[in-house]
């Protein structure tokens, strides 16, 4: 038999982006702002998230689904705020993806929520391949982890709809150049939106929560 | 790291393809990957080597080809592709622009066809 050349053509990650538009489609008609979080381990992405829920409590009905590779640390973190949460255990898997927040969701009450955090697995790299049904992707970056992280990682940063630029309390101990790290996160992606925070001394993050609200508006249901 | 995720979703469309047209052998795979996806080959053929061990696609070749990063520059909108393998921030090779350029190709994954028997 003679070997036949067949044109395939198919986006090999296309299992995962099906239950992503499945996810979207769920959470527009829910009326439900969802948001991927994602950084490198320790950046901030619970603290920022415990910031969040506790600050805003009373204008958002807010839930997190945590990704981590093991512990239930994070998701019991989050839930002291009184938000919900539901923890994905990946068991050294580097990333999220669809099909597991699919199946985590359907541990929350989603009635009348306005905002679902899905916080990735801490990792720059993988996380960005696999869309979760999220409207924005958001990175996070700590001035101790170096200004060029964006420059080494670009294709996080080019997704990402907004950078939340963190530990900026730590600046004077460090050598990270702001504009240069926001040069190199604008280098792909023009429009994404720079929010340079101190979760742990509580500065900046009224920006952040303005542009939270703004989202969070533009997906109201009509 | 993702490579094995990767790997797991291309064998199931090579089943879904060989089923399809009705060929019970893989000879070889074809698959572009853009400079910006963060797919190391090297991990993605070894995952594939390691799914498909002792099994009837084990001699199946995984060929990857990388598409190069193209921009569009953000202010005067030619498009180039950054030489240089070290950086890919560069400024635009016609007007000088140095941020906010879209990217035209170089994220891709994809499998590009199938040499089945």
């Amino acid at each position: 038999m003679s070997a036949t050349q067949i044109p395939v053509v198919r986006n090999i990650l296309e299992a995962n982006d099906r239950i992503a538009g499945e996810l979207k489609d769920f959470f527009k008609e829910k009326g439900i702002l969802v948001l991927n979080l994602m950084s490198s381990p320790g950046a901030g992405k619970t603290t920022l998230l415990e910031r969040t829920l506790t600050d805003l409590r009373d204008e958002f009905k807010m839930a997190v689904v945590e990704g981590d590779l093991q512990t239930d640390n994070d998701a019991r973190r989050v839930a002291a705020t009184g938000a919900q949460a539901v923890q994905i255990n990946t068991e050294g898997g580097c990333h999220l993806n669809s099909n597991m927040v699919r199946e985590a969701i359907r541990a929350l009450d989603l009635d009348g929520l306005d905002i679902l955090f899905i916080e990735n697995v801490g990792n720059l790299v993988c996380p960005a391949e696999f869309d979760v049904g999220e409207d924005h992707k958001v990175t996070l970056l700590s001035v101790t982890e170096g200004d060029d992280k964006p420059e080494k990682y670009p294709l996080m940063f080019n997704i990402s709809s907004a950078m939340v630029l963190n530990k900026t309390d730590l600046l004077p101990y460090v050598d990270f150049d702001m504009d240069r790290a926001a040069g190199f996160a604008k280098g792909f992606n023009a429009n994404i939106e720079i929010f340079p925070v101190s979760c742990r001394k509580h500065e900046g993050l009224d920006k952040w929560y303005d542009w939270l609200r703004k989202a969070r508006a533009s997906k109201k249901p009509s | 790291m993702h490579e094995l995720s990767i790997a797991q979703n291309l064998l199931e469309i090579i089943r879904e393809e060989m089923k399809k047209h009705g060929k019970s052998r893989l000879l070889t795979v074809k698959i572009k990957h853009g400079r910006l996806s963060a797919v190391v080959p090297e991990a993605l053929d070894m995952a594939f080597t390691s799914l498909t061990m002792d099994t009837s696609l084990a001699e199946a070749k995984m060929v990857m080809e990388a598409v190069p990063l193209t921009l569009k520059c953000y202010a005067c909108g030619k498009e180039f592709s950054p030489e240089d393998t070290a950086h890919i921030f560069v400024p635009c090779p016609h007007c000088g622009e140095e941020i906010g350029h879209t990217v035209v190709s170089g994220k891709e994954l994809f499998i590009e066809y199938l040499e089945l028997e």
